[in-house]
């Protein structure tokens, strides 16, 4: 299985003296599908590799730095249009760790940019965001009232001149979501990490993080939100951390996200069944970068609905969704 | 995946996977004489895999992606297997190639000096690559010409080139039967039948030279030939370019040079004929 060649690299990267073509093979094709490729290139700086690895690791950081750039163009952007509003920018996830230069963000793949905002300040944000060229992107009624309903997160809007999308939140997990962590105190610890730019404090951080992984969405990606974590986790006090989320009601999320932290890029953990469930889940990649486990990987598919909603309203949903002509992947 | 191969053409290796054994087949013929690098390290993996379990069987039916995907790519029939693997190649190349500024654009050299068509689909940049390529010229690509970014050099990419419609009869009639692949009838874009490049165009496919001459081909009923500005030249490049963007200060600067240093025409055709008067024409007096 190759994901799992892929996390054995990125916890001890010497080991690649070992793998012959078709290894190498193997490996880059995981960690581009599980978008691991940069975080994979800077593990391996300063570590030979087969000559036709070399460019293919070179391209890989050229990317990153690109995107790193884009991003705090647009966080900068971000600031510009909220600047007079009294809303402070405070970016979340892969943006946030390279604005602060934090080593989750070496070599991380960033999609769109994530910003939370206090949810009474969400209308003066909408309005700064439309009125500097950000636009909606999905134009379908339910969605967007689905969205200002139920979920965390204004529905995305895309920058009509950079194409770049952003994400408005005003809390981690969706209304729907069985935990209701504390967004107001998140927004009031967060920390100036420039003129303009908040993060969160390093605890909420790797809360968020779990979160965002544990309690909400099939588990896509994931391997790459755990490494965010591994990444993040010795920047805390460990008992400041648990108290932390108690207060949020993620306590078990994160003692489960440091649990597979250690086990799958660390030092190893006693696992529970549950976990391991998980760790099959997110280790579902063979050495074509196609997701195997079928059975599995759809479990996590419906339970990600099953976190977001409760049965009425999930019914509901699927069969809206359905009668416009959406199937899962 | 249950059938593979590994292809190497120009700068790039590709490992080819499909859930059929039909188009890895008809690609090892095709590709026979190409370099041998079975089991090497690969640049990019592409996947022929089916759209749905069934559909392995049933209609099958294939999904092209790979390291780099498209979500919604079209599905496309088992008996375009051959084609679905080179846009699979070409898909790749189109998002992840990063070595080279990737135009897209044919391109044939003589005497080290290289002639660059760039064109829509349909201009007829394929077509006139394909045909000077069996009359003196050496074929170096029909779909990314690669401009290196320190040298300002045309390295070639000569995959088999892609013929549709009436390019077919054309082509077929100039190189032979021997040359070409199965001819895929009712594709998205029409008939489309594949060419073996000439074996000096494989043999040289390492070797680049240096861009002398651009022209934007178009086949149609007029016979013309006009000046473009540079300006316009810069942004129609752009617009041709899958990586320029990706690329960044680097990009801009060699295709900055490449617009700078580069004379260049906007050709209209009626027939191979006149293309051929008019691309010797203006390698003697511009290039």
């Amino acid at each position: 299985m190759s994901a799992a060649l892929l996390v054995d690299t990125l916890r001890d990267p010497a080991s690649v003296g070992g793998l012959d073509a078709t290894g190498w093979n193997h490996l880059i094709a995981a960690a581009r599908a599980e978008r691991l490729i940069g975080t994979l290139a800077h593990r391996l700086a300063g570590i030979a590799v087969p000559s036709p690895v070399t460019p293919i690791l070179a391209d890989a950081v050229r990317d990153a730095d690109r995107e790193a750039r884009q991003a705090l163009w647009e966080a900068d952007r971000c600031v510009d249009a909220l600047r007079g509003t009294g809303v402070p920018t405070i970016l979340l996830k892969g943006t946030a760790y390279v604005a602060a230069g934090l080593r989750a963000g070496q070599g991380r793949f960033i999609g769109d940019l994530d910003i939370l905002v206090p949810r009474d300040a969400m209308p003066v944000a909408e309005k700064a965001m439309m009125a500097a060229g950000w636009e909606w992107v999905k134009p379908d009624p339910y969605d967007d009232a689905y969205y200002r309903q139920w979920m965390h997160e204004l529905p995305p809007l895309i920058h009509r001149e950079r194409d770049r999308m952003i994400d408005v939140h005003h809390t981690v997990l969706p209304l729907t979501a069985r935990q209701t962590p504390d967004a107001a105190a998140m927004i009031a610890d967060a920390v100036q990490i420039t003129d303009g730019l908040y993060i969160l404090s390093p605890e909420d951080r790797i809360i968020h993080s779990a979160a965002h992984m544990l309690a909400d969405g099939d588990l896509q990606g994931g391997l790459r939100n755990l490494w965010d974590i591994y990444c993040l986790l010795p920047d805390v006090d460990p008992a400041a951390l648990e108290a932390r989320a108690t207060r949020h009601g993620l306590l078990l999320h994160v003692r489960q996200a440091q649990r597979l932290a250690a086990a799958i890029y660390g030092d190893g953990a006693r696992l529970t069944l549950w976990d391991r469930l998980v760790r099959a889940r997110l280790l579902a990649r063979n050495g074509w970068g196609q997701e195997v486990r079928k059975l599995l990987v759809f479990g996590f598919y419906v339970r990600s609905h099953w976190l977001r909603m409760p049965p009425m309203m999930l019914a509901r949903h699927l069969w809206t969704k359905w009668r416009k002509g959406h199937r899962p992947q | 995946m249950r059938h593979d191969l590994t292809l190497r053409i120009g700068p790039a290796t590709f490992r080819i996977g499909s859930a059929w054994a039909g188009p890895i087949d008809q690609l090892a013929r095709l590709y026979a004489a190409y370099p041998q690098v079975e089991g090497a390290i690969a640049d990019f993996t592409v996947r022929l895999q089916p759209t749905s379990l069934a559909r392995r069987w049933v209609r099958p039916s294939i999904f092209i992606t790979g390291d780099h995907g498209l979500a919604d790519a079209a599905p496309m029939s088992l008996s375009h297997g051959l084609l679905a693997a080179e846009m699979g190649m070409n898909l790749q190349m189109a998002l992840g190639w990063r070595r080279h500024l990737l135009l897209h654009a044919s391109s044939v050299e003589k005497d080290g000096r290289v002639l660059v068509m760039t064109g829509e689909s349909g201009s007829g940049k394929s077509t006139l690559a394909a045909l000077l390529g069996e009359r003196g010229w050496r074929f170096m690509g029909d779909e990314f010409a690669l401009l290196d970014l320190d040298s300002g050099a045309i390295l070639p990419f000569p995959r088999l080139v892609s013929l549709k419609n009436r390019a077919i009869d054309v082509v077929e009639d100039a190189v032979g039967d021997v040359r070409m692949g199965p001819m895929l009838r009712a594709t998205a874009k029409g008939d489309i039948r594949h060419m073996v490049p000439r074996a000096d165009a494989v043999a040289r496919m390492d070797e680049g030279g240096k861009p002398a001459l651009l022209l934007f081909p178009r086949f149609g009923p007029d016979t013309d030939i006009r000046a473009v500005g540079q300006g316009e030249i810069f942004m129609r490049l752009t617009q041709a370019s899958t990586n320029y963007v990706a690329l960044g200060e680097p990009g801009f600067a060699a295709l900055t040079r490449f617009v700078q240093s580069v004379p260049a025409r906007a050709i209209d055709f009626p027939s191979g004929e006149a293309a051929f008067e008019m691309v010797d024409r203006l390698w003697g007096e511009v290039a």
